[in-house]
């Protein structure tokens, strides 16, 4: 096959490279070139076909395998190079961790996703949310005789988990520095630099002001003066301030029914709740049922006692 | 202080992900865009251009301002657009009193432009104006032939660089294994003055010839157009020894060979026992007594629950 294609080529003094299908006749004239267009391109034509029959000749000859969709055969490598599009990949360099694991001979070993949670008594992924030893499945921190007084040991417990996260997320980015460094840093992730706003971005661009915001302004303008803006001029296409203050509302001081009874409610209210809070044998049913689970009878039977006590 | 940026999507890190420098590059694309002002012949280039490769290319709609590809500080926002878009092959057109019709093709190595060809364009045809039995159009993405002819391509420097621009423009997708039903088209190019080069776009059409290898006739489909070779910049060396590297996949694996009838071969090397000097001790599992009479019993106690039933 190859030898083939290169005795073509030798005959017809082509120079074939049959990786990129692509032939080559250097010793062709132009006998026509002055010529007319036409003639031109009779003669590339023929010409073309000539060394696309080369190409042919040479590529039909290789073995090829039958496939679903036609006759297969793989290609020689081409001879006519081209550069690359990217550098190669370079390595990345070990982190921290790695050398440290390399160091002290720490291989690593595989983790089953899955663990027993004795707190819970169930099977708990092993990291991630709802995990074995999640803070929130703690109830109880059993104190010792070094605690400090006055220093939530839950508290503490969070504190040390963010700042772990905080540790390690330093590292992580003193790592990728070094990748960055050698130019082996992952495609997906960029460093940007935060101590200045990028020109151009988002954060630069001071916030433009809403037509609410505009609107609140120019009202509250309006009606600072000693009338209230009253008897002020107004400007063309003023609209009256949309949020026009209305601080209090005064109610009727007659009795009466509807409308007349409303300040009394309101008194009451306020009367009630004072009492509610005063009062020793009363007691927050909302909030009761919220803290402790109770059956719906001894609900009933709670709150049927209190209304009782109520009245 | 830096900042991790890291995409918000998987989709978009996926896409990101195909941006990394790879071992064993398979193709590259192509990023087609043109000047403040254009001509309907450039325009007419550019979209031809893009018709040809559009499995993998990416056309720029606007006007671009301050690109000047042969001029130092010229090349800043084309090297920007190529990191952007991912593209490693430009071919940029403008129009101008001093380079009329102009077309630029270049390529790009790390996002850096690597070298640049600088050609005009005459007797343009477009795609359009061929009229030819359709059911020979050839396929999108198919690999093509070429074929160079003419002296000028080996004698003068201008027209072997652009050789070889145009061939990795045209070449399509890197592929080891071909399927000779999907030859389709070629491209030839010939050099009728040292300047210019005649290219043509052309059908193949396989016909019988009572051997396996099949006649083949051209039909000419478009675009076709006189290249006129302005302006060029090859490579600077350093760059070009870096950007030929290709990957060390070839080296020597030891010990494995290929058979044509069987295939595949590898020697297997095994260090010498030392059967002799092997220490036989009595606590060999298999030889124990209990294991022995439990392995008996077992038996047993199977043969007798074969009778039972």
């Amino acid at each position: 096959m190859a030898e083939a294609a290169a005795a073509a080529a030798a005959t017809t003094n082509y120079e074939v490279d049959l990786g990129n299908l692509m032939a080559y006749d250097p010793s062709h004239h132009l006998a026509a070139a002055s010529s007319s267009r036409g003639e031109l391109r009779e003669e590339c034509l023929r010409k073309g076909t000539e060394l696309a029959q080369a190409v042919a000749d040479a590529l039909f000859a290789l073995p090829a395998t039958q496939d679903r969709d036609g006759p297969m055969v793989h290609l020689p490598l081409p001879t006519t190079r081209f550069p690359r599009e990217k550098h190669l990949p370079r390595p990345k360099p070990p982190t921290k961790w790695e050398e440290f694991a390399k160091m002290k001979g720490i291989t690593k070993r595989k983790k089953n996703k899955r663990q027993w949670d004795e707190q819970t008594q169930t099977w708990k992924r092993t990291y991630g949310y709802d995990r074995v030893n999640d803070d929130k499945d703690i109830p109880i921190i059993e104190a010792k005789a070094t605690d400090e007084p006055g220093v939530d040991p839950f508290a503490q417990r969070r504190e040390e988990k963010k700042k772990g996260v905080e540790k390690q997320e330093k590292h992580r980015l003193d790592n990728l520095k070094k990748a960055a460094k050698v130019g082996a840093l992952p495609s997906h992730i960029q460093l940007a630099a935060t101590a200045l706003p990028i020109t151009g971005t988002k954060a630069d661009v001071p916030k433009k002001p809403r037509k609410k915001d505009l609107e609140d302004v120019a009202g509250m303008a309006s009606s600072a003066t000693a009338s209230g803006g009253k008897f002020d001029q107004k400007l063309p296409g003023e609209k009256a301030p949309k949020n026009a203050g209305k601080h209090r509302k005064f109610l009727p001081v007659v009795e009466g029914r509807g409308m007349g009874n409303q300040e009394k409610q309101q008194n009451d209210k306020i009367l009630n709740a004072l009492l509610a809070k005063s009062s020793e044998d009363q007691m927050d049913v909302g909030k009761a049922s919220s803290r402790i689970q109770i059956s719906c009878t001894t609900m009933y039977t709670i709150y049927h006692l209190m209304s009782i006590a109520f009245y | 202080m830096v900042a991790i940026r890291v995409p918000k999507s998987q989709r978009a890190k996926r896409e990101l992900l195909k941006h990394a420098p790879r071992l064993v590059e398979t193709g590259k694309k192509t990023l087609i865009l043109h000047g403040t002002k254009t001509s309907a012949v450039v325009n007419s280039v550019l979209a031809d251009i893009f018709h040809l490769k559009r499995d993998n290319a990416v056309k720029f709609s606007k006007k671009n301002d301050n690109i000047r590809p042969f001029e130092s500080g010229g090349e800043t926002s084309l090297e920007f657009f190529s990191l952007k878009t991912d593209c490693s092959l430009l071919v940029y057109g403008s129009h101008s009193k001093k380079r009329p019709n102009n077309l630029v093709l270049g390529r790009t190595y790390d996002h850096h432009i690597y070298d640049l060809v600088e050609v005009g364009i005459e007797n343009y045809k477009s795609i359009e104006s061929y009229v030819y039995d359709k059911k020979l159009a050839p396929k999108l993405g198919s690999k093509p032939f070429f074929a160079f002819i003419g002296e000028h391509f080996e004698s003068v420097e201008e027209l072997k660089h652009l050789r070889e621009v145009l061939l990795d423009l045209f070449k399509g997708e890197v592929v080891e294994n071909l399927n000779l039903a999907g030859v389709d088209r070629i491209f030839v190019c010939t050099a009728i003055s040292p300047t210019t080069v005649y290219m043509m776009h052309c059908a193949l059409r396989l016909k019988r010839s009572g051997t396996s290898i099949p006649r083949i006739e051209l039909v000419e489909v478009g675009p076709s157009m006189d290249l006129v070779v302005r302006r060029h910049r090859l490579p600077v060396e350093s760059l070009k020894k870096e950007a030929m590297k290709t990957a060390d996949h070839a080296k020597k694996m030891k010990n494995v060979s290929k058979d044509p009838v069987q295939g595949k071969l590898g020697k297997v090397y095994i260090p010498d026992q030392q059967i002799a000097k092997l220490a036989l001790s009595n606590d060999i599992k298999g030889l124990k007594r209990e294991r022995r009479e439990a392995k008996t019993n077992k038996e047993h106690s199977k043969k007798q629950k074969i009778n039972a039933e």
